[in-house]
Formats: C-alpha cells, sequence, structure tokens
C-alpha cells in the first residue's frame, strides 16, 4: 500500500523547491503522487510514496525539506483533527478516507495506528506550531488531548521507538497570525532532511572561502539538482574556493575543479575574512575536502583558462556544477590579446602576466554548453547560475544546445534590480556534429547592462539594507517559534 | 597532480598543437599519501582511462611496480589488481616538476601539487 506523507519545507528558495525534490526523486526513480496539489505559500506537500524507505531516500538528500511525517490526521480546526484521529481508530477499511473534500480532512487506516501501539514501542509526542509561540506548559496541554489513541509502550524522551508529531500552521506572515491554525496534521515522524548540513558546511566555519563562494545551502541544492550520487566524476569548471565541489564530494562524487586564478587556487588571494590579516598556510581546497572528512573524493585542481580546450577528446564527466564569473564581483577574463602575429621575446617570457581580454557573459555560456555537450556522460547534468537584470529576462534569453534539454530553471533574486538563475540542462544526445553552434546568441551581456543601469545607488543600497535586516528579524521570530 | 588527470590532461590549447597528448612528466618532488579505497570506483574509471598511457606515465615515475601493461578481460573482479590500479591512479601525487607538451616541447609547472596550465597570450591560438 502507498503510505501519505507531509513533506515540510524550510520556508526559503521557494522556487528551488520543485527543482530540487524533482531531481532526487528521478535520482531514485521514485514515483510520487500529490493528494493535494502544492502551492508555494504553504511550506508543505501532502503526497503518496509507495514505502516508507521512499521517503527516507528524499529526506537523505534534500536540504530543502525539514522532515517527513507519515500522515493520519489532517484537518482545518483542533476540534476537528481530533475527530478525524478517532475516527481512524475504527477505520478498518485499509483505505483512506477522505471525508469533505472543501475541508481537505483525511482519516488513515487504522493499520498505520495500531503498529505503533505495542507495548514494547516507547515513545514521545512532539509539538510544532508554525508561526505562532506557545509556552511549554501550552504544548504540554495540547499533548494531554491525544490521551484517547491506545498507545500503550512506555513514554521516552530521548531516542524514543517512535515519534509523533501534531502540527499546527499558522501561515508564513508573522505580521497577521490568526487565533486558529489555518491547517493542522497528525502523524508519525518519519526522517529530518538535510537542514543540518547548512550549519555543518557554513561558510563561516569554512578554512578556504572567496569572495565569491557559495553559501553551503544553496551549493547542495546545486549537487542535488545535478544528481550527484556515489562514484561520480564532477568538474566544476570555474572553481573558484571549490564551495561547490564540496557538496558534491559530501554526495560521494570525485571531483575535479579549475579556474583562471592562479593565487586563488594556491590560497594567495586576500582574505576575504573579516579582519584576517594573511591567508594561513592550511588554506585550500584539499583541506576544505579534509575538514568536511571527504578529502578521499579530492582529486585535482588545474589552473587553467576555460576558454582554451584542455581535456583529452573522450573525456566524460557524470555532472558539471558551477557558477562562472558575472563580470561584477570578478572580472570575466580569458588570455589574450586583440592583435594579429603577436610574439613575445625570450627574456620577456618570465615573468612575464599574460594580458587578458573580455570573456564576455554570452560567449562563456557558449563555452560552457558546449563543454558539457562535449564532455559530459549521456543523461549527465549541467548545473550552472546566470545572471538576469529582472526587468528585461526572458526565457528566450536563456543559453540553448540541440544536445541539452533544461530541466530546471529557479530564479535567486539579488537585488532590486538584478537576479540569478539556477539552470539545470541534461545531455539528451550523443552526437554533437563538429560545428560548435553558438549557444548563447541572443544572451544578453549581464555586465554591460548591470553597469549601464547603474545597479544600486548609495540610497537603494540603504533601502536593503533595512529591508534584510527586517526579513532577518521576522525570520528569526518565526525560527524561534518552532522550537518544541 | 595525480595520475588519473594526467591521463585526461592534454596542451591543444597551445597555438599550432593538434593532440598535444599525452603530457611527459617530470617529477621533482613525488608524494604518496593514502586514499581510501574504493573498488567500484576504480572499476568505474578504468575504462574512461587511456590504460597504455596510464601505465608508461606511473613507469617514466618510478610507480610501475607490479601493474600490468595491458588491462585483463575480468579486471573488475581481481581486487589485487584493482588496489594497484587505486594506488597508481589516486595515491601517487607529484607535488613539484613540470609537464611538456609532446609537439612542441613547452613546459607546465606543477607546484604544491597544481599544474599550471595557463599561457600567455602570444601562444593562444
Ligand atoms: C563566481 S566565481 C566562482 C566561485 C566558486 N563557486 C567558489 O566557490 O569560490 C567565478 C570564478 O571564475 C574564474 N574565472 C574567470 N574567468 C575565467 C576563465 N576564463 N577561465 C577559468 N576561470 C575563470 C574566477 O577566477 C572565479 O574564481
Amino acid at each position: 500500500m502507498w503510505r501519505r506523507y507531509l513533506l515540510w519545507f524550510a520556508h526559503e528558495h521557494v522556487d528551488f523547491r520543485h527543482a530540487e525534490i524533482n531531481s532526487i526523486l528521478s535520482l531514485f526513480k521514485i514515483p510520487i503522487k500529490f493528494i493535494e496539489k502544492p502551492c508555494l505559500e504553504k511550506p508543505y506537500w501532502i503526497v503518496e510514496l509507495p514505502s516508507e524507505d521512499c521517503a527516507k531516500k528524499i529526506a537523505s538528500r534534500s536540504v530543502l525539506m525539514k522532515n517527513c511525517i507519515e500522515l493520519w490526521s489532517r484537518a482545518k480546526s483542533i476540534d476537528q483533527l481530533h475527530i478525524n484521529l478517532r475516527k481512524s481508530l475504527q477505520n478498518t477499511t485499509s483505505k483512506w478516507i477522505f471525508e469533505n473534500v472543501e475541508c481537505a480532512e483525511h482519516i488513515c487506516p487504522k493499520e498505520l495506528i495500531d503498529v505503533c501501539c505495542s507495548p514494547n514501542s516507547s515513545f514521545k509526542i512532539e509539538v510544532e506550531t508554525f508561526c505562532k509561540h506557545f509556552s511549554i506548559q501550552e504544548k504540554l496541554d495540547k499533548i494531554e488531548e491525544f490521551t484517547y489513541l491506545p498507545l500503550k509502550g512506555s513514554v521516552k524522551l530521548k531516542n524514543p521507538d517512535i515519534t509523533l508529531s501534531y502540527l499546527e500552521f499558522y501561515g508564513v506572515n508573522p505580521n497577521n497570525v490568526p487565533e486558529q491554525p489555518y491547517d493542522l496534521f497528525f502523524g508519525k515522524w518519519i526522517s529530518e532532511g538535510q537542514r543540518d548540513l547548512i550549519r555543518f558546511h557554513s561558510l563561516k566555519k569554512r578554512k578556504f572561502i572567496g569572495n565569491t563562494s557559495m553559501d553551503a545551502q544553496l551549493a547542495i541544492v546545486m549537487a542535488n539538482q545535478a544528481q550527484i550520487a556515489p562514484g561520480h566524476i564532477v568538474i566544476d569548471p570555474f572553481v573558484g574556493s571549490g564551495s561547490l565541489l564540496i557538496a558534491a564530494a559530501h554526495f560521494g562524487a570525485y571531483v575535479w575543479g579549475s579556474d583562471i586564478d592562479y593565487m586563488m587556487l594556491h590560497g594567495r588571494t586576500r582574505p576575504t575574512r573579516v579582519g584576517q590579516k594573511v591567508r594561513s598556510k592550511e588554506e585550500s581546497i584539499k583541506n576544505n575536502l579534509k575538514q568536511y572528512g571527504t578529502e578521499s573524493k579530492y582529486i585535482d585542481i588545474l589552473v587553467s583558462d576555460f576558454s582554451l580546450p584542455l581535456w583529452r577528446d573522450g573525456v566524460k564527466f557524470d555532472a558539471m556544477i558551477t557558477d562562472p564569473p558575472y563580470g561584477v564581483r570578478e572580472p570575466t577574463e580569458k588570455i589574450g590579446i586583440e592583435r594579429n602575429n603577436y610574439t613575445l621575446s625570450e627574456e620577456h617570457l618570465t615573468n612575464h602576466i599574460p594580458s587578458k581580454v573580455e570573456y564576455g557573459l554570452p560567449h562563456i555560456y557558449s563555452d560552457l554548453l558546449n563543454f558539457a555537450a562535449r564532455h559530459l556522460e549521456m543523461n549527465g547534468r549541467l548545473v550552472c547560475w546566470f545572471p538576469v537584470i529582472r526587468a528585461d529576462y526572458q526565457d528566450e534569453q536563456l543559453p540553448s544546445h540541440p544536445c541539452l534539454k533544461l530541466i530546471a530553471n529557479s530564479e535567486q533574486i539579488l537585488t532590486k534590480l538584478t537576479a540569478r538563475r539556477l539552470l539545470t540542462y541534461e545531455k539528451i544526445c550523443d552526437d554533437v556534429s563538429s560545428v560548435t553552434v553558438d549557444p548563447s546568441s541572443g544572451v544578453p551581456n549581464f555586465r554591460d547592462k548591470y553597469f549601464a543601469i547603474g545597479e544600486e545607488t548609495r540610497r537603494e543600497r540603504k533601502e536593503r539594507r533595512a529591508e534584510e535586516i527586517a526579513t532577518y528579524a521576522a525570520v528569526k521570530a518565526r525560527l524561534g517559534n518552532e522550537v518544541t | 597532480m595525480k595520475l588519473i588527470t594526467h591521463n585526461m590532461l592534454t596542451s591543444k590549447c597551445l597555438k599550432g598543437v593538434v593532440t598535444g597528448y599525452p603530457l611527459a612528466i617530470n617529477a621533482t618532488d613525488i608524494k604518496v599519501k593514502e586514499v581510501d579505497f574504493n573498488p567500484e570506483f576504480i572499476s568505474r574509471v578504468i575504462p574512461k582511462l587511456d590504460w597504455e598511457v596510464l601505465w608508461v606515465a606511473a613507469d617514466s615515475i618510478g610507480h610501475s611496480d607490479g601493474l600490468p601493461r595491458s588491462l585483463e578481460n575480468k579486471y573488475d573482479e581481481n581486487e589485487e589488481f584493482l588496489k594497484k590500479a587505486h594506488k597508481v591512479l589516486l595515491e601517487v601525487e607529484v607535488e613539484e616538476g613540470h609537464l611538456t607538451c609532446p609537439e612542441s616541447g613547452r613546459q607546465f609547472p606543477i607546484s604544491k601539487g597544481i599544474p599550471n596550465m595557463l599561457l600567455n597570450e602570444a601562444e593562444v591560438q
């Protein structure tokens, strides 16, 4: 029998939720049925999955999912939730009863509850309330309401055999919290998602970072969208401080990286951290992996210009994850000179720093997609960021290639005017003809536009800061209320 | 730089160079560092390699001991072989030295284990 689950998400990066979960589902070949149409304002989905094992697999990967609960009852008011749960105890049909579609009441088959009622299974009940704070006593009172459940095991607060979860959802707007919850759920706790990884991989405690290191959460989302699995071979050709390799290695991939910045790869750029004067000797991509216990997944990093070929024909990677330069916080350059038949004299050669020409965004993305078409395994994925001016954005601007299919496209808003989109391509055809297409004809040059609109005057920056502080306070308030 | 990487690298970036493969290795400092053995990964990666090039590269830096010159049929069932391949592919590290382009003789320095494949603007195609 398929079981019904409540998947609870963090209320952030909402536009990435489907992309991340879909990638994980297809990675594990897990079918899913939506019992209720997901909606962006609600941080939860009600779904059916073939088995508990499937639910656990999803939770073992998703960083956007907070936890997963086997649903027993769902209602729109506290009284109704208890009525439903009592009805469940009588429901011997082995099926879900779905009364009163309007109110979306879910009454589970009795067996789900029965298996948790053995005298040998210790248990506890946890209360979580979203967007509203309750005292411990109030929560205990809520738990008292469930005494009609025929639980025969002993109560155990630490590591019980069974954890039952009671959730009250008061919406997502901390400035408008209703008296009564909008939605209520009760069920058996199955698994946590990977939210802990965010703290574990946090840039704050990472040995080696640069000024464009990807935050831990988004790096993990990227690794999931790239469907990275143990033993995969992964490359980031704009590797910088290697933050994307950390996420890939965490999921068991062997990693390569390359970057044009010699000083960066040798950990000798100016320190990024506030208050740090010199970089320590230990700062390197390899030591970052060591910090997280995945050193054995480190293969190599190379100093190299992505606009030039480096790899032998026929070298195939399982996935590419990368964040190319947008030309705003770091230059977009490649080695070259705008003169024909240029040569350098011998004595000039030693200690010569090569001159660079602009490596525009359209050019970078053509190279990236052509490389992916050539060097990805079939069905391998390229996951990369693409900066856009929000007002100008149209899907048609996205780079495209006949061998690559765009699978997902999620927006992260950066400022009032700009955003970046996380693009996921899958290689669908191995027949890369010798003609390199220009996959990004039509791709606008973000950098030119960015500077043309004179992004962020001082006033705007101040406003954004204030906005950020306000959101932060709101988020903190909400998180405070979630603690049981 | 590990030999698995060497097996995949070329100097095609140079003006006038066609294949740029394999690069010759000149090592002044080699370290052998222990890496967790993962037989599935080794079996999976071997078909992606040019075995002959791997053997010659390993031999040129004195690490071909016990490594067969050509692949036997059921190598993925031979644990002893996989361990040798593992060592040569992932544990032997060229820390200092250089790689040399077989066509032009251009040298690419390796320092602190990181090859520098950058060209100057006059060398670009
Ligand atoms: C947005 S950053 C990537 C940051 C990286 N994800 C990290 O964790 O630090 C872009 C990187 O591209 C590199 N880059 C710029 N032009 C390049 C080129 N032509 N070839 C290779 N890398 C280049 C820059 O040195 C920079 O490190």
